[in-house]
């Protein structure tokens, strides 16, 4: 039992630390892969798929993520599915992260000039080639900053699971407060480790639309 | 008095000096053009002159207004200095009236009421009268450069500075800026001018200034420098517009 | 097993839910007015500012942007007492919000302020404008034109990120879901509604947010000939 912030402490958060990462991994490739079809769907399918995936993003974009955890953690389990906490935190961010991923990603497809598309067509690329060698490819830079921005938000995002007691760092946190009453250097180290996490990612981000925009300069 | 005296300007950008001790005096009516290649620093000593450049020493005077590296003042002198951009700058969100009257009614606070009065002599001397609620965007360029200038009028200045004003425009609409600048030189306006169009300084510049290696190489009236150039690098320098 | 959904009685706690909507509009609104103006003062700071107050600001941003609001709550409702200064936990939610916001919107605002060119603020400075006159009629409505769109999505954010403050117990619509729920055990059904009223205060929100663009970005359309409209045309002949 931890009874006063010390070393014990901030191992007992380095635990919790590793679950947010993993978290926020698992969320990225879940988001990641639903996000790359919804974001395909939505600038290139048939109009009712249009429809469907952009109505699924703007629900999501207008719901409060602890809302979206909340209903996965309680709401589907009267449903009859039990879902553990982790399982829920993983479901809902995903459902979360897929709507802003898909809506970044089609923002990122429809900045490729229309000539792109013709060139393509010109050289007789099936609609799949076009995609696979001339857009997507060209898209995927534009994406990188971004991107990485928005894995800032999923890292930080993860921390509403706490409030369903999966313990991530700021359940943790919200733990360790509780053994030692020590609120001010909890928390601050929660945040400092979240911090360490974070700013690299954001430093990266800008740095990528920097070449980005150096790019389109010439 | 002079309307604007310049002495021993000095600047330079980290090591690089642009102005090495500028000496210039500007009577009252005096129109001056400045000529000199890129980098002889001119655009530079016209952008010290309102205060846009720091400089490291001498000092300007404006009307009894004196500039020095403290820039105290700064703003008492821009009120008397009107200038125009070879790029117009334009408020795009503002109309053509808004445009003038902004700096009238906030720097001098005049009433509201008065504001048109004002637009209608200040558009009628750039010979754009019928323009005033029109936005930029709607304004070719000789035409924004216009209002540029009458925006400047309407601050009522004493001295008027015109940093490369239609270089950014197309040939054609070029003549019309410059026959404003005539008539604001015929009127009696105090102007400097830093111009690549030698033909309209010889014809409406009483006197000009060559600027050479932040210096100024030589100077006079305008016709005496035109075509009797004392310096070798004057003549090289307007020697293709003599042929 | 089939779950039979039953709305009446989370909807009989109607009341509730309405001065729920009420205290989340009230904490939003307060959180937007003091972040946007810490916002402004930051970006003001960091762009025009010395340079001590570049770094200051900078630092700022930085801490605040690259951790979770949530924890910011808990660090400053649970952690500012070891100062000394006791907040309830409504004071410590406005006080959290506005400063995520504050941070958010200092970015969006300075890249507003880069964006104009700096002939414009020289243009205003030469007509005898002092910087803040320059700042307040020639650089915030065309900055504010260009960076309208992201600055309201950051509003929809903390709109909804308020929700979090039910952490903390301050009073707001998520508290007032969760008492329901414990107390009806219709979780499902609470969370749907709850998700509904916040739904529809954003669609409501992004519309007001639309027609206050409208109205501050009022000039007309450039009439004819305008270079953007000649170059759209290719585009529809062929589709």
């Amino acid at each position: 039992m931890i009874q006063s912030f010390g070393w014990q402490s901030v191992q007992f958060l380095f635990h919790g630390l590793v679950w947010t990462v993993g978290l926020s991994l698992c969320t990225f490739v879940g988001g990641g892969i639903f996000g790359l079809l919804f974001a395909i769907a939505r600038s290139l399918g048939p109009n009712w798929l249009r429809a469907l995936v952009a109505g699924y993003i703007q629900l999501v974009q207008a719901t409060p993520l602890l809302i979206v955890v909340f209903l996965s953690y309680y709401g589907l389990s009267f449903l009859g599915f039990y879902f553990p906490p982790l399982a829920a935190a993983a479901i809902s961010l995903t459902i979360y992260a897929t709507a802003f991923l898909a809506d970044i990603w089609r923002g990122c497809i429809e900045a490729i000039p229309r000539t792109q598309w013709e060139a393509a067509d010109a050289l007789a690329l099936s609609p799949f080639q076009r995609l696979r060698y001339v857009i997507l490819p060209q898209a995927f830079q534009i994406s990188l900053g971004p991107t990485v921005g928005f894995m800032v938000q999923i890292v930080k995002n993860t921390s509403v699971t706490a409030l369903i007691g999966f313990v991530e760092l700021t359940r943790a946190g919200q733990l360790l407060n509780n053994m030692t009453f020590q609120p001010f250097h909890v928390f601050l180290t929660v945040a400092a480790m979240y911090f360490v996490v974070c700013y690299p990612l954001s430093w990266w981000s800008e740095k990528l639309k920097e070449r980005k925009h150096a790019g389109t300069a010439h | 008095m002079p309307a604007l005296r310049i002495e021993n300007l000095k600047k330079s950008y980290g090591n690089v000096p642009v102005l090495k001790g500028i000496n210039l005096a500007v009577e009252n009516g005096d129109v001056v053009a400045v000529i000199g290649r890129s980098g002889s620093g001119k655009s530079t000593m016209l952008r010290c002159i309102n205060g846009l450049e720091p400089f490291q020493e001498g000092t300007i005077e404006v009307v009894g207004h004196k500039l020095d590296q403290s820039r105290a003042n700064l703003r008492e002198l821009r009120k008397e200095v009107g200038m125009v951009f070879q790029s117009y700058n334009l408020f795009p969100h503002l109309s053509v009236a808004e445009n003038i009257t902004l700096a009238p009614r906030v720097v001098k606070g005049l009433p509201r009421d008065e504001g048109s009065a004002l637009v209608r002599e200040v558009l009628s001397r750039v010979g754009l009268a019928e323009k005033a609620d029109a936005y930029p965007d709607e304004l070719s360029g000789g035409q924004q450069q216009r209002v540029a200038i009458a925006r400047s009028l309407a601050m009522k200045p004493k001295v008027m500075l015109f940093d490369e004003v239609t270089s950014a425009l197309d040939p054609e609409l070029t003549g019309e800026v410059l026959k404003t600048i005539a008539q604001l030189a015929e009127a009696g306006m105090t102007m400097v001018l830093v111009t690549h169009e030698m033909g309209f300084a010889r014809r409406v510049a009483t006197r000009t200034v060559f600027m050479h290696q932040g210096t100024v190489w030589e100077e006079g009236k305008s016709e005496e420098i035109f075509t009797h150039p004392k310096t070798p690098e004057l003549k090289n320098f307007i020697a293709p517009d003599l042929k | 097993m089939a779950y039979e959904m039953n709305f009446t009685p989370v909807l009989a706690r109607t009341p509730e839910l309405i001065s729920g909507t009420i205290d989340t509009l009230i904490l939003s609104s307060q959180s937007i007015g003091i972040g946007l103006t810490i916002g402004l003062a930051a970006a003001l700071l960091r762009v025009d500012g010395p340079k001590w107050g570049a770094v200051v600001s900078a630092t700022y941003v930085e801490a605040f942007r690259n951790t979770p609001l949530l924890v910011q709550l808990f660090l400053l409702f649970f952690g500012l007492p070891y100062m000394g200064i006791r907040l309830t936990a409504n004071e410590a939610a406005i006080f959290a919000i506005s400063l995520n916001l504050g941070a958010y919107s200092a970015e969006i605002f300075r890249a507003g302020l880069l964006a104009i060119p700096k002939t414009q603020i020289e243009a205003g400075l030469a007509l005898g404008l002092s910087r803040l006159q320059v700042m307040r009629y020639v650089v915030i409505i065309p900055a504010l034109r260009i960076i309208y769109p992201s600055l309201t999505g950051q509003l929809t954010l903390t709109l909804l990120g308020t929700s979090i403050a039910s952490a903390i117990s301050a009073t707001e619509l998520t508290l007032a879901g969760a008492k329901i729920e414990s107390q009806t055990f219709r979780s499902l059904e609470t969370f749907l509604v709850l998700a509904a009223i916040y739904i529809t205060m954003t669609f409501v929100f992004r519309f007001l947010y639309w027609l206050v663009g409208l109205w501050l970005f009022r000039r007309r359309v450039p009439k004819t000939g305008s270079a953007a409209a000649t170059l759209t045309l290719p585009r529809e002949v062929e589709s």
